[in-house]
């Protein structure tokens, strides 16, 4: 989504067209549907003693898949040149990166660290940096949220949670 | 009238103490989770379900609807005080609620909406109660290929009914069916399309994938539009409620229509989002002054509420007697039966008699409970809307990650979430629907086994979807809807050309 700065005549809001989003996913359909396809192939599309084999359903998805990604895929390439309608401006999409990165970033640390310091760190920090709290409402938060959820569901439900290594040197 | 005495049993079921706790808890979790964005009747059953996997069914079920009844209720008062819709299906809402609280007359609009959202409901249950019964005896006839055949037609008008274009519904709708045939294939044992993951082994969950594509995706459609609530207050009075309740009758047309327009897409995996616009839509058209709509009228109020809720109830019907859900939302409570050990479909209403009235009990129950509850809280949720969401946000993404955690507590289903948040805001963006996805996914295994049976029983031959009048008629309906966008867009095509070569090719 790099290139793209068609509504830029005049126009001073710089937005990203939907091309090539509309490539990349009407391509990633088309390759799950191969992979779909390919897969039932090996487990087999006939028929065994028994009735249908385990490809049998699938693979008529798969095609079907193929099919209507396909098609999607050939009607953005030929309208290329002539339709090109707005994906989102360069704003909204700096607003939806300021959440997609802080959150891909939370569940990485969720699977080291487990999910009660990695929820503390990502409610400080969008209160910090977004919010402009002070210090202290955003310990308050950013502390007392988690400890609900502790209390809500290893104590109330008996349903763990993922800890990590400082849960268990404080013997959780 | 078997089915009054059934009832009146349901009731003795549903008014325990320990159900009415889990209604009022129901009604509540689920306002909390209409008003907030990002979070819905379908993640927010989705997130709060596996708490509910010790508890005894019939009280599970009772809890987790009336969460799906607070959100349809909660949906309206972000639309009216804060022209924010809290869900989709309170679009229409703001079209005419939010310039009644710029007039001052929210309170207003809120009673009527809540009104009509229970009187939506109400019928849609009265529907459910007699509908029902008869619904099931008449599928307890139904073989294999009769199952597949409704399956077939509820996909099939999805195709013919959605606004999206049809080949991206149909794309959306493989996309689901191919990832629940991923896993072990129920039948024969075997591997499939795992590729030699072992986290795949069980295959994808429809749960984790509801909490991404319907909450993830909602909190980055979200962050599009910039962060400002700027909401209006309201207080609810008594004499203001009265006096709404005055003027309601007026609009019985409107609430009838609209009912009736709700009750159908509900039963018809329509749901309840677009039955909104077309009540909106359908009240304005038959209106005598069209003009005042969009400035604050009350009907424009009332009609799409109305359908919501309407279509919102109905979409239990088919699940409930067929198995197959109307809606995301209804989709979510069929997996809860299937993981409390309830097989869904028409021998429900004979193995489990309690369950099933039961729970239909509650419908009219926690509708009523509902209405108390938001006319008598609303400035509470409003003030819940003026914490920033700078803070809202971040708790939102956790919640949703532990809902994605505890349904297998598998760390893998929180990437796995995190994957489907962003499917779901590039479906969003580029108008795939999300709501045949997420029904193929549920449905995949079962419309997969109907298929597989019904092959098996015709030796491999496609004639058996046209050997009875029955099987063969819903076939060729679904065939017909599925056929449907192909004609209008072939009419279109052949219009255009006709008008270029009368123009003499003149461009």
């Amino acid at each position: 989504m790099t290139q793209e700065m068609e509504a830029t005549h005049g126009d001073a809001a710089a937005s990203v067209g939907s091309r090539w989003p509309e490539v990349a996913v009407a391509g990633s359909l088309l390759a799950i549907a191969v992979m779909v396809i390919v897969d039932s192939l090996r487990v087999g599309i006939g028929w065994a003693d028994d009735g249908p084999m385990s490809g049998y359903f699938p693979f008529y998805i798969g095609l079907m898949l193929m099919a209507s990604s396909g098609f999607i895929l050939l009607s953005v390439f030929l309208g290329w040149k002539k339709v090109n309608p707005v994906f989102a401006d360069r704003e909204q999409l700096s607003g939806v990166f300021a959440m997609l990165i802080p959150m891909i970033v939370y569940v990485v640390a969720v699977t080291l660290i487990g999910i009660y310091l990695a929820s503390a760190a990502l409610i400080g920090y969008f209160m910090r940096r977004h919010g402009k709290f002070g210090w202290l409402s955003t310990a308050a938060v950013s502390v007392g949220v988690p400890v609900v959820f502790f209390l809500v569901f290893e104590r109330w439900f008996l349903v763990p949670l993922p800890k990590g290594p400082i849960e268990n040197m404080l013997g959780f | 009238m078997e089915e009054l005495g059934n009832l009146i049993n349901g009731f003795s079921v549903a008014l325990t103490g320990p159900n009415l706790v889990f209604m009022l808890v129901g009604i509540t979790l689920g306002v909390l989770i209409g008003v907030l964005p990002g979070l819905g009747g379908a993640n927010g059953v989705a997130i709060l379900l596996p708490l509910t996997f010790s508890m005894n069914p019939t009280s599970a079920i009772i809890m987790l609807s009336c969460i799906y009844w607070g959100a349809l209720f909660g949906g309206a008062i972000t639309s009216i005080l804060f022209n924010i819709p809290g869900e989709p299906w309170s679009v229409a809402t703001t079209f005419d609620g939010y310039p009644m609280a710029q007039q001052g007359r929210a309170a207003q609009a809120l009673t009527a909406a809540f009104t009509s959202s229970f009187v939506g409901a109400l019928f849609a249950v009265m529907l459910i109660t007699f509908l029902a019964p008869l619904l099931a005896k008449f599928a307890l006839k139904f073989g294999p290929a009769e199952f597949f055949a409704v399956q077939l037609l509820t996909f099939c008008s999805f195709v013919g009914m959605s606004k999206e274009p049809p080949a991206k519904t149909i794309a959306a709708m493989m996309l689901g069916f191919a990832l629940a045939a991923v896993g072990m294939d129920t039948v024969t044992g075997q591997l499939r399309m795992t590729y030699g993951f072992p986290e795949l082994l069980k295959g994808f969950d429809f749960l984790i994938a509801v909490i991404g594509l319907f909450g993830i995706g909602e909190i980055l459609l979200t962050m599009e539009e910039g962060l400002a609530f700027k909401g209006k207050t309201a207080k609810i009075n008594p004499k203001v409620v009265l006096q709404t309740w005055r003027e309601l009758p007026r609009y019985w047309r409107t609430f009838l229509r609209s009912t009736a327009i709700g009750c159908w897409m509900g039963i018809t995996p329509g749901g309840a989002t677009p039955a909104s616009f077309m009540g909106y839509g359908m009240a304005r058209r038959m209106s005598r002054d069209p003009q005042s709509f969009g400035k604050g009228e009350i009907e424009g109020v009332v009609a799409p509420e109305t359908a919501a809720h309407a279509a919102g109830t109905s979409a239990l019907l088919p699940m409930l007697t067929l198995g197959i859900p109307g809606s995301p939302t209804a989709a979510v409570l069929l997996g809860g039966l299937l993981i409390w050990g309830l097989q869904p479909g028409p021998m429900l209403f004979i193995e489990q008699k309690e369950f099933v009235w039961g729970l239909i009990a509650s419908m009219y129950l926690g509708n009523i409970v509902g209405l108390i509850v938001v006319l008598t809280t609303v400035p509470w949720w409003a003030a819940i809307l003026r914490i920033p969401f700078s803070v809202i946000a971040p708790v939102i993404i956790v919640i949703c990650a532990i809902g994605a955690y505890t349904v297998h507590s598998a760390i893998f289903d929180v990437v796995m979430m995190l994957v489907f948040g962003v499917v779901g805001y590039l479906f969003k963006k580029l108008r795939y629907p999300l709501a045949p996805m997420v029904l193929a996914l549920v449905l995949g295994d079962m419309a997969e086994a109907s298929f597989r049976q019904a092959m098996l029983l015709s030796q491999g031959s496609l004639s058996i979807f046209w050997s009875n009048g029955l099987v063969g008629g819903i076939v060729t309906l679904a065939l017909t809807l599925l056929a449907w966008p192909l004609w209008t867009g072939l009419k279109s095509w052949l219009r255009a050309r006709e008008a270029h070569y009368r123009l003499g090719g003149v461009r």
